[in-house]
């Protein structure tokens, strides 16, 4: 028989204000096994824990309940708690009374009802609860960075320079990410290239850094510190061991018309082509789209030129498979389609450009080669309007916008306002925008800058009609302060396009068994406390790909998840899980229901002997549990038609108990 | 093929090209437009109030006329299918609105089952551009042509559903079809003026001038329309261009019309 | 007085299937208005006005007529506010009053052209009178 013990937790008055914490121990006092049943303002705390530890002492017990907030919020805490004080954590049950009680109920009488009702049904499972001792397995210490942008980039070095080994995922020709095609950066205002090429660098010449370029994460098999993963690297149709860069037949390609992708499509590049002249890895890649040789088997021109003889027509994708003890996303975004905007016309002029298109005409190595002049006919522009939250906050419908704010606009459009006035102080500059966003170190004293020292007109108000009429553009928006429609003649139109995360990410996602919100950014496992950890373990997050980020934020986010895989690698052996899948081998039946159904792969079926009657002996086929491998999802115990499978700590007869006791 | 028509008020008097071009061109597309029986005139405007019960009567009766008999429901006129649809999905969807609405059309009931095109969408959706293009005898090769769709055709989008609401394709897909070349313009989804020239020409004019200078402007040699309201006001109150409707057009090709 | 109005102003709400509270008063529905400089009180006025119940000013004022139903401020509203739905219902609690038709019948013909459809009248008819 079992001596439990029974602690209620106020939470201060987020369980107490609903719940009659006073009551709730009192009638669990004479449930079976209680020998002690109490309540405490804060349990978590180290006075409520020191209770704790002190009654198991005085009462003798051997399992404790704890009503408090969700067991993913302190189950460990507490499991500590009873280690502590000598009783196996497994010993431990919490009934949420929080979550799924006082938060949801208005009245007291209901919620102190629930509440009982919730620590009875923990108090029936401890009675049949088992003391469990969790396995250990061994941490690969590799990990993976998958995508190259910032993000990547810095989660890559810190996790190198502490001594561990990484490989990078890129699926484009080179690192770089978006940083590498913005011009300068807010709001210091140093330049993007400058910044960042030189940390790229230190990637490809870091002797724990493997770039995996134009590859893409094929599968991922395994769990946290054991990941067995895919890659496929794809045929670029050049030895990257053997070019040297140099560039000659990204000249001497014939295939001239290709939209060059780095530009936004602003400018043509060759078939073969290396992005940018600080590309890392520096290596030319051909486009098999707009190959002619490739096509057709004509031309074979960038052959001829190398003076390396890299070019290889024959090449194809390549398959890697490596181990990981740890997985970092790192996936980036994008801006989304202004197809569906098309009421400030982008898709009928050439001047209604996306602000990523407005960096790379600012860009010295961009189409214009950093002179400001208007797409469609190489004019300098004189009127500007920039249009924010174009497609952010956004609650219409789905398919259009975002209903997020994409937090990156507000301050990079006062940097291109602000960049705009600067270099050419002849150009009038228009912004409209809904609210100014910027919280952030010297955010709001930059925005103030460009309309206090460099004279941008902030309307506050939205456009709602762009007309392109002969080679103007006719701006229609809301003057909210001066309630005017405005009618402004502009010679370019920029629009801040909500971002969205990278379209990899929904499938990696998949892969890696994590856990995305509706816009298909990562969920994160603690959004204040657990931020760069997706509650796969094992899986962290680097970047936008978690939520809107400018850099800054983006490089402490990266830093911060690097940091999450230093501890992990760092550690020889890893604790598992002790509640994972048992099968008793007398009631087995070697149907292989379970073995279908596992998505671990953690049950394999041997021929074993058993003692028959009068002294024979049977061969049956049963099946077994990889203890490491498991995860304890109980899929196998559902699937099982004999019931013998079942689950160390989850009991189907600890999960009867339950539902009696909440049926009683 | 049969379908269900209604054809609408304007469309039997100031409008007789747009209604005797869409059933000619019709029958040579192989479907026959049935009209309704004794329909009545849609009231021209969608009353967007959920307790605007009788305004909308007519366009239930014609909807559900068209469920007896199991066929769609075809107009041509832009504000009778803007009526007709939108009257249509309040009935799938306002359950209160459509139940006040079924003690007038007792014994029967009716909940929105009537699939509403409009004539354009039968072209492209039932007919197809494709087969369409087929039957064009005289090509309109080397004509610019504007369409003006103004607002009933596409808005509200979500209920309209007949084509991206900024960015509409149906009708220069029509023009390219027949052998022109579609000119897109900015103002081709923006309002005419609409009724509004009954209280106020110059707002009607200001509007329309908007719409046939920036159209001619993209190098337009005329515009297309399916509103007989939109038509008037291009013509009374815009610049200089032709304006007519897209059965005109389509009859051309066809060879129906001279 | 107060309740009254109020009561009506809650009435528009019901009608109109409108969530005021729904708008973040960008003002892109008033940007794209095609009759905005006809309007005294202008798409995200209406808007704000019923929300605050400050709707006297509205129920006076020429701006009801003037919204051509385009829908240009339904659609593109990037929170579904609708503010189109709002005007009509405004007008529509102006017009239901006895004797406060805005358009009467025998004013048609003076308005009549000979090439004008029927169309704009039984439409003006509808917006203007009950």
């Amino acid at each position: 028989m079992q001596r439990i013990g029974v602690f209620v937790c106020w939470c201060g008055s987020n369980i107490a204000g609903t719940v009659d914490v006073a009551k709730v121990a009192e009638a669990l006092k004479s449930e079976p096994g209680v020998v002690l049943s109490t309540n405490y303002q804060y349990m978590c705390s180290q006075a409520g824990q020191e209770m704790i530890k002190e009654a198991v002492k005085e009462h003798k017990l051997t399992g404790l309940v704890i009503c408090s907030c969700s067991p993913r919020m302190h189950e460990a805490t507490f499991r500590k708690t009873a280690a502590a004080a000598g009783i196996n954590p497994y010993m431990v049950e919490i009934a949420n009374i929080r979550e799924q009680c006082s938060w949801i109920h208005k009245d007291m009488e209901e919620g102190t009802e629930k509440a009982i009702v919730l620590g009875r049904t923990a108090i029936a499972k401890v009675n049949l609860n088992a003391p469990l001792t969790p396995g250990e397995s061994p941490v690969t210490k590799r990990a993976l960075v998958i995508g190259g942008g910032i993000a990547g980039i810095q989660t890559a070095l810190d996790i190198a320079d502490a001594g561990f080994y990484v490989d990078i995922v890129e699926k484009k020709p080179t690192i770089g990410g978006k940083m590498a095609q913005l011009d300068k950066t807010f709001p210091t205002l140093d330049c993007a290239a400058c910044i960042l090429t030189p940390k790229m660098v230190d990637v490809a010449q870091h002797e724990r850094i493997r770039i995996f370029s134009y590859s893409e994460v094929e599968s991922v098999k395994g769990f946290v510190g054991n990941f067995d993963v895919t890659i496929r690297k794809k045929a670029r149709y050049v030895k990257e061991d053997v070019c040297t860069g140099c560039g000659l037949c990204t000249e001497k390609c014939p295939q001239k018309k290709v939209p060059n992708e780095f530009n936004l499509g602003m400018d043509n590049r060759r078939a073969i082509y290396i992005p940018f002249a600080q590309a890392v890895p520096k290596v030319a890649t051909i486009d098999a789209d707009y190959c002619t040789m490739l096509k057709t088997g004509k031309c074979g021109v960038c052959s001829k030129v190398c003076t390396a003889k890299a070019i290889d027509y024959t090449q194809k994708d390549e398959f890697i498979e490596e181990k990981y003890g740890a997985i970092v996303a790192a996936t980036g975004f994008n801006p989304i389609s202004m197809d569906k905007f098309d009421e400030f016309a982008y898709s009928q002029s050439k001047d209604v450009i996306t602000s990523l298109e407005f960096e790379r005409l600012m860009n010295a190595a961009g189409p214009t080669a950093g002179k400001l002049l208007r797409p469609s006919d190489g004019v300098h522009p004189h009127k500007i309007v920039f249009v924010q939250c174009v497609g952010s906050r956004c609650a219409s419908c789905a398919e259009k916008g975002k209903e997020y704010c994409s937090k990156i606009c507000c301050m990079y459009t006062a940097k291109h306002a602000m960049l705009t006035r600067d270099k050419y102080p002849d150009t009038d500059v228009t912004v409209f925008y809904i609210d100014v966003r910027t919280p952030g170190k010297q955010f709001d004293e930059f925005y103030r800058r460009a309309v206090e020292e460099y004279g941008v007109h902030y309307i506050k108000g939205m456009v709602g009609k762009v007309s392109p009429e002969g080679n103007k553009l006719i701006v229609q928006g809301s003057d909210l302060i001066a309630n005017k429609q405005l009618k402004i003649e502009a010679d370019l139109v920029v629009l801040a396009a909500a971002i969205e995360p990278d379209k990899s990410a929904r499938p990696l996602a998949t892969m890696l068994t994590a856990s995305m919100d509706t816009n298909d950014f990562f969920t994160e496992a603690h959004p204040k406390l657990r931020p760069v950890e997706s509650p796969t373990a094992g899986i962290f997050l680097s970047g936008a790909c978690q939520g809107p980020k400018d850099i800054p934020e983006t490089v402490s986010q990266a830093g911060a998840a690097a940091a999450k895989v230093i501890g992990l690698l760092a550690k020889d052996k890893l604790t598992g899980n002790p509640c994972v899948a048992h099968s008793d081998e007398m009631m087995c039946n070697g149907c292989s229901s379970c073995e279908k159904v596992c998505p671990y792969g953690a049950i394999t079926y041997s021929d074993k002997e058993f003692r028959g009657p009068n002294r024979t002996t049977l061969i049956r086929r049963v099946a077994s549990v990889n203890e490491a491998i498991c995860q304890g999802c109980g899929c196998c115990t559902v699937a099982c038609p004999s019931g013998a499978m079942d689950l160390k700590g989850f009991a189907s007869k600890q999960i009867m108990a339950e539902v009696d006791a909440i049926c009683k | 093929m049969k379908v269900s028509y209604f054809p609408g008020c304007t469309l039997k008097t100031k409008a007789k090209d747009l209604d005797n071009y869409a059933r000619k061109c019709a029958e040579v597309l192989g479907v026959t437009l049935e009209e309704i029986p004794a329909w009545q005139c849609c009231g021209g405007v969608f009353t967007t109030s959920r307790d605007e019960i009788a305004t909308k009567l007519s366009s239930v009766r014609a909807l559900n006329d068209a469920k007896q008999k199991g066929q769609p429901l075809v107009s041509v006129c832009s504000a009778c299918h803007n009526v007709i649809k939108q009257t249509n999905a309040a009935m799938q969807n306002d359950e209160e609105f459509a139940f006040k609405v079924n003690n007038y059309i007792s014994p029967d009931e009716y909940h929105g089952e009537t699939k509403v095109y409009h004539y354009l969408e039968l072209l492209r959706d039932v007919i197809g551009f494709d087969k369409l293009k087929e039957k064009v005898v005289k090509p309109l090769t080397g004509r610019k042509i504007a369409a003006y769709y103004g607002c009933l055709l596409l808005r509200p989008g979500k209920v309209m559903a007949m084509d991206d609401v900024e960015n509409p394709t149906i009708m220069e897909d029509l023009i390219r079809a027949l052998g022109a070349e579609p000119v897109v313009y900015a103002y081709r989804n923006e309002c005419c003026g609409g009724y509004i020239a009954l209280e106020s020409k110059e707002l009607a004019k200001e509007k329309s001038q908007k719409v046939t200078s920036n159209a001619q402007e993209k190098g337009a040699e005329a515009i297309v329309t399916a509103c007989p309201l939109c038509r008037y006001n291009l013509i009374k109150n815009g610049t200089e261009v032709p304006v007519v409707y897209f059965t005109e057009l389509l009859a051309e090709a066809l060879g129906i019309k001279e | 007085m107060e309740n009254s109005k109020q009561n009506l102003c809650n009435e528009i709400v019901r009608r109109s299937g409108v969530n005021p509270r729904k708008c973040m008063k960008c003002g892109k529905c008033s940007g794209t208005c095609p009759a905005y400089d006809e309007m005294e009180y202008h798409p995200h006025q209406f808007v704000y006005m019923v929300e605050t119940g400050d709707i006297e000013p509205l129920l006076n004022s020429k701006s009801i007529y003037r919204c051509l139903t385009c829908f240009a401020c339904v659609d593109r509203c990037p929170r579904g506010v609708e503010p189109a739905k709002l005007v009509e219902a405004v007008r529509l609690a102006v017009v239901r009053e006895q004797g406060k038709n805005h358009l009467k019948a025998d004013d048609i013909p003076e308005l009549l052209d000979e090439e004008l459809p029927q169309q704009a009248i039984v439409s003006a008819l509808r917006k203007y009178s009950k």
